[in-house]
């Protein structure tokens, strides 16, 4: 039996409020929109909220649009992926997201990270509107914007890892500090 | 010309878009995974607006959230109407709404405001 307790004491110690490792459908984003939309009414700061709020569409989305489905003979799971929302320091959310992405991908990612944690926020601007003017939309709906809006929203380095588990992928990891 | 009317969904906005009045809005939240099928229909009926529109366009947005996917589709639509205006066909505005106290949906307006060739008015409603 797996050590329920010890995998319960390890969310709590990193403040984990919701966590969720499995496939990632529309359903279920609706499903935690829903929930955190609820969780936040309490709290009393509604520009924190909004913030937050527009910040986890844009990570959970990322992951629905980018997620990879290993094949079978590479890892028991196929398209599953790991997300967690948990509290940071100073009143701050942390939203946390996992997934597997192919190894040819991941330089792309990066540079692409690497390139807004490294703007300040007129530069930020500018590299939206630049991107909104230019991108062309992909077929999965995706315009090419998230990472700059997250990056622009949270004020904060975007955290990330890449984890090579094969010759051809890689597990993606990424932390996202709302505050 | 038939109004377009979309009800409110759990993540798509309420469009009334009338060809009647000339005014077009959008309001609520739009953050549907593909926001290219929600908005295809839109602007559908915006190309055929286009061949005889009202000598007054206005658009009216109210949105909550929107999710970056959509915020193309926004930009889509505001581009369908730049040439109305551009070729003397209608009195094309914008007004941007957003709730007091919400500077992101404030900031957002102003980013459209810098791109888009259009009057583009942005209003705080308490």
């Amino acid at each position: 039996m797996p050590d329920i307790y010890k995998i319960y004491k390890d969310l709590e110690q990193d403040e984990i409020i919701l966590s969720f490792k499995g496939d990632i459908t529309q359903d279920l984003l609706s499903s935690v929109f829903s929930i955190m939309e609820s969780r936040l009414e309490q709290e009393d700061k509604p520009q924190l909220k909004k913030k937050f709020y527009h910040i986890l569409i844009e990570c959970l989305q990322n992951l629905y649009h980018h997620n990879e489905t290993m094949n079978a003979e590479e890892n028991e799971s196929n398209g599953s992926a790991i997300f967690m929302i948990g509290r940071g320091e100073n009143n701050s959310f942390r939203i946390i997201t996992g997934n597997f992405i192919l190894n040819s991908n991941s330089e792309i990612l990066q540079t692409k990270i690497d390139k807004v944690n490294g703007m300040n926020a007129e530069e930020l601007r500018a590299h939206y509107l630049d991107k909104l003017n230019t991108n062309e939309m992909t077929e999965k709906g995706g315009a090419g914007l998230g990472m700059i809006d997250i990056a622009r929203k949270s004020g904060h380095k975007i955290d990330y890892n890449f984890h090579k588990v094969s010759e051809k992928y890689s597990f993606f990891s990424l932390v996202v500090t709302v505050q | 010309m038939e109004k377009l009317t979309v009800e409110q969904g759990v993540k798509t906005p309420y469009i009334s878009f009338s060809h009647d009045s000339g005014v077009m809005e959008l309001k609520g939240k739009s953050i549907p995974e593909n926001s290219i099928e929600f908005y295809r229909p839109v602007y559908a009926w915006l190309d055929e607006y286009a061949k005889q529109p009202k000598n007054k366009t206005s658009m009216i947005v109210q949105l909550e959230y929107f999710n970056t996917s959509s915020s193309k589709c926004l930009l889509d639509i505001f581009r369908k109407l730049e040439p109305l205006l551009k070729d003397s066909k209608s009195e094309v505005t914008v007004t941007w709404l957003y709730e007091e106290d919400d500077e992101d949906m404030m900031e957002a307006g102003e980013d459209y405001q810098t791109i888009v060739k259009l009057p583009f008015d942005i209003q705080k409603i308490s």
